[in-house]
């Protein structure tokens, strides 16, 4: 109780900016989870509960990179097809456990193993700034889907086979052999454990990790690399390791919304549309329009952006193309310095209060 | 011996048309600053422009290639205008990009809509077949994609380096604000870097699809991702270092399809343009540049 | 011994002798000033102090220990803080957050601490918070400091709490790049006031760069006047500002 007391009297703006953020979030799962048990929910509406978590949690985890660290990632759905893999790999090998139990295993898993890929290739790739660091973090993206979908894996009585060629290249027994992961046929059969409850757990757990570190001594320091990394240098802070770590917990994150991704689908697949950099793009995409930096912005934009393309499924043939007008206008309405100022000079706040133009300057 | 040889040279036709796609990206990148990620996209619509007028109309194949020329340039110097311009002094650098994204968006969903998702056969454009030397068998439109290449990077250089226009690009690249104050034309500079690149991108359209002849809405997004590879492969900005990092990067892609793996070919480039990158941060002619202290 | 001990310091860019021949000796406490024209190479002294440049030659010591090539963390950690000619803020943290940085070496909880919010990470904040604003009282920047992002405080404010991040950190030696740089006569007043108080109260070594003559001559005990790369002259304020090569190369002939 008494630390309950103190963390309200220390709470500042930051601290109640993230309640709202809890908040406005619990408030819409409790709606979200009302409706669904009341069965209220259109087909295309529930489908949609457990992809729009996935993208929130997507968008906030590379949030913590392209907004708190400052660094762009064209990669981050690699660290997503990593984690779906390995999750939906231990989900397969192990039948027998009970659903809820071993759900959570896979999402630890996925998030463990997609973490260590986050941090070997955060290693190496954090030595690079700006657009290079971009172009390598699409090349790994890149790399793990092409990997993943050239990857066989079976167990029989012998063991685990693995190859990168063909089926019949992994020496397995072909009779009583068990292909857990087919190449471009990816895996089938996972077990579907993932719910909109869970993904709204896990959802919120990814938010706490990110908020919490984002207002740390840690998270100061991530932050201070990104304004300015030679003062952040000149104050001790040493570079690398903030780097690594925002990288590695968001690429865990990520990790976790693919176990969740994984679990929700029949098949499992690496296609370039699915786990390419098209679909890393479109996570940076969210993150660019939630406006950079802004953790409960991504999740809006994740969530308003999944929904156009869904709700303009009736004029099917125009609506991706509606969907990149819209994106467009609204970067440039948004990001222009001429439209800002022209907001800024007729917002509505102005025109209530009126208050002339040059005075607040 | 033979076959490594008819590899090499596949390679380098390969290499040849991501280099005049890759220069288009350098172009850009070193005088507007920014990740044009629709230039692949430009790539398609060249191809689907030459399409259409050499197989529905059935005009003469000289006329496909100018009317593709002349609408790419257009098309890219509109889309700078519209769509990039406004955002040149946006607050992030990432602005543009999300925009440039957008427009490539765009791009594949208007050709969707105008010629369907079935892929189409393009015709080469090359009017004669193969040349054979000894036991080698070159392709025709090889030769044409290696010697248009050579002709087009040869072309830049001298423009740039002989001419006013190409003098202000240079020092545009170097530094906006300080060019702007000589009196250069700074949008002026940048419009016409677009409409290069774009030409280009045209003819590369052309030629990709005369070697790997079918044509999708899709058929720019990976040879302008790979391009995009090559000229950060040669130090972006470079445009001899787009020139060289093209014509590896198609090299290693054919080797490694022949030697290694197909299916791993992918992942091969993409490894050899990290190793680069680690041994030389930017890239292979990349200048470094140190933040002053 | 000496606080500071530079031997024989030069490093060259290409052909250009950038720095030759330094040599400085710092006692502990004193508040001393590195001047000279444009160009003359008095920044590349801080950048090879603070080991943004490696020297090609020459040994530094810090309170006897020698520091010659170390990287800009560990500089840090053994005791010199700095300040920056062109200003160099974490724009987008607050006024607070920004000395809190500074803080950063001299309190630790770990990242589980801080994700999970276990007790240490509270009691260090606040331990944290309250040193913060001690220091931003030195210097008249703790009003709305939790709420004012740092890029928008006054030039002047941003480079005092520049000096107030240096000044987190610690440290034994600390460097002013061209503290009264783009201020007015009266607030560079109140920083000739500012720096004499952090002398005395933090009991702290000072060296600094400045252009502004009535700073230099107002409050710095020793000088170094560097022109071309090379010391010109080097001793008590008055005695070298009277010196007619230092005259020479400030007036020209």
């Amino acid at each position: 109780m008494g630390r309950i007391k103190t963390y309200f009297s220390t709470m500042d703006r930051t601290s109640r900016d993230d309640f709202i953020t809890y908040g406005g979030l619990l408030v819409v799962f409790i709606v979200m989870q009302g409706l669904l048990s009341a069965g209220m929910l259109s087909n295309q509406m529930r489908g949609l509960l457990v992809p729009l978590c996935v993208y929130a949690i997507m968008a906030i985890a590379l949030n913590l990179v392209v907004g708190t660290l400052g660094e762009l990632s064209i990669g981050h759905a690699g660290f997503m097809c990593v984690g779906a893999f390995s999750s939906a790999f231990f989900s397969k090998i192990n039948p027998d456990m009970p659903d809820l139990p071993r759900f959570i295993i896979a999402i630890i898993i996925g998030g463990v193993v997609a973490g260590i890929f986050g941090f070997l290739i955060g290693i190496p790739v954090l030595r690079l700034n700006g657009d290079y660091l971009a172009i390598v973090t699409l090349a790994f993206g890149e790399i793990i889907k092409n990997i993943i979908n050239a990857l066989y894996v079976g167990v029989d009585e012998k063991g685990y086979h693995f190859s990168l060629s063909s089926v019949n290249d992994m020496g397995m027994d072909p009779l009583n052999g068990n292909i857990i992961i087919n190449g471009p046929q990816g895996v089938t059969g996972t077990p579907r454990s993932a719910t909109f409850a869970i993904s709204m757990v896990v959802l919120f757990i990814s938010l706490i990790v990110i908020l919490n570190l984002t207002h740390s001594r840690d998270g100061r320091a991530i932050m201070a690399v990104r304004d300015n990394y030679i003062a952040a240098e000149s104050v001790g802070i040493n570079i690398t390791r903030y780097k690594l770590t925002a990288f590695t917990i968001s690429a865990v994150i990520s990790g976790f919304a693919g176990a969740l991704y994984a679990h929700n689908l029949a098949t499992l697949v690496a296609t370039p549309a699915r786990f390419g950099y098209n679909m890393s793009i479109m996570f940076l995409v969210f993150v660019v329009l939630g406006g950079i930096g802004s953790t409960r912005g991504a999740i809006v934009a994740s969530v308003v952006l999944t929904l156009i393309p869904e709700l303009l499924r009736p004029i099917q043939s125009y609506r991706m193309l509606i969907y990149a007008i819209v994106l467009i206008v609204i970067m440039l309405v948004n990001w222009s310095p001429k439209s800002r100022a022209f907001m800024e000079t007729h917002s509505l706040k102005r025109f209530l209060f009126k208050k002339g133009g040059k005075e607040d300057k | 011996m033979v076959s490594f040889f008819t590899n090499l040279i596949n390679g380098l036709s390969l290499g040849s048309i991501y280099a005049i796609i890759a220069i288009g990206y350098t172009m850009v990148y070193g005088i507007a600053k920014m990740l044009n990620f629709a230039h692949g996209d430009i790539i398609m619509v060249g191809a689907f422009i030459a399409y259409t007028v050499i197989s529905t109309f059935k005009l003469p194949v000289w006329l496909g290639i100018v009317a593709a020329v002349i609408v790419c340039t257009c098309l890219g110097v509109a889309i700078e205008k519209i769509a990039y311009k406004p955002l040149r002094k946006a607050s992030s650098p990432l602005a543009v990009l999300i925009t440039a994204i957008g427009v490539s968006y765009f791009l594949q969903n208007s050709a969707l809509l105008i010629f369907g998702s079935d892929p189409k056969m393009f015709s080469s454009v090359v009017p004669f077949g193969n040349l054979t030397i000894g036991p080698l068998q070159i392709p025709g439109t090889t030769i044409v994609s290696i010697v248009v290449s050579l002709v087009l990077v040869g072309a830049l250089q001298l423009f740039i380096n002989k001419t006013k226009p190409g003098q202000a690009m240079l020092a545009c690249a170097q530094d906006r604000d300080a060019a702007s104050l000589m009196g250069i034309s700074v949008n002026g500079t940048i419009t016409l870097t677009f409409a290069i690149g774009s030409a280009m991108a045209a003819i590369a359209g052309v030629l990709l699809c005369s070697a790997y002849p079918t044509l999708s809405p899709t058929t720019g997004a990976m040879p302008g991702i790979k391009a995009f590879v090559a000229a950060v492969f040669g130090g972006i900005g470079s445009i001899p270092g787009a020139m060289i990092g093209g014509l590896l990067l198609g090299i290693i892609e054919i080797l490694s399809r022949s030697y290694i793996s197909s299916q791993l070919s992918d992942a091969i480039v993409f490894s050899v343009l990290i190793l680069v990158l680690l041994v030389r941060p930017t890239g292979i002619m990349g200048k470094v540049i140190q933040e002053k202290v | 011994m000496a606080l500071l001990e530079i031997n024989n310091l030069a490093i060259h860019f290409g052909g250009l002798r950038a720095v030759d021949e330094f040599d400085l000796t710092i006692e502990k406490g004193e508040l001393y000033g590195l001047i000279g024209p444009n160009g003359a190479g008095k920044t590349t002294v801080f950048n090879l102090l603070t080991g943004v440049y490696k020297p090609n030659e020459g040994i530094i010591r810090l309170d006897g220990k020698d520091i010659t090539g170390k990287k800009p963390i560990q500089i840090n950690r053994e005791g010199i803080a700095r300040t920056f000619q062109n200003i160099r803020l974490f724009k987008q943290l607050s006024v607070l957050d920004n000395v809190k940085v500074g803080l950063h070496n001299r309190y630790g909880y770990s990242t589980a601490a801080s994700i999970l919010r276990l007790p240490s990470y509270f009691r260090t904040e606040k331990e944290m918070t309250e040193e913060a604003y001690e220091l931003l009282k030195v210097f008249d920047l703790d009003k709305n400091a939790a709420t004012t992002l740092a890029s928008n405080l006054p030039y002047g404010a941003q480079r005092k709490l520049e000096i107030a991040r240096a000044l987190a950190t610690g440290p034994k030696l600390l460097l002013l790049d061209e503290p009264a740089a783009g201020m007015n006569p009266n607030e560079t007043q109140e920083l000739m006031d500012t720096i004499k108080y952090i002398q005395k109260n933090f009991n702290m070594t000072i060296l600094l760069i400045e252009h502004d003559m009535k700073l230099v001559s107002g409050i710095c005990e020793k000088l170094t006047v560097l022109n071309f790369g090379r010391i010109l002259a080097q001793g008590e304020t008055k005695a070298v500002l009277a010196d007619p090569e230092v005259i020479k190369a400030y007036l020209g002939e």
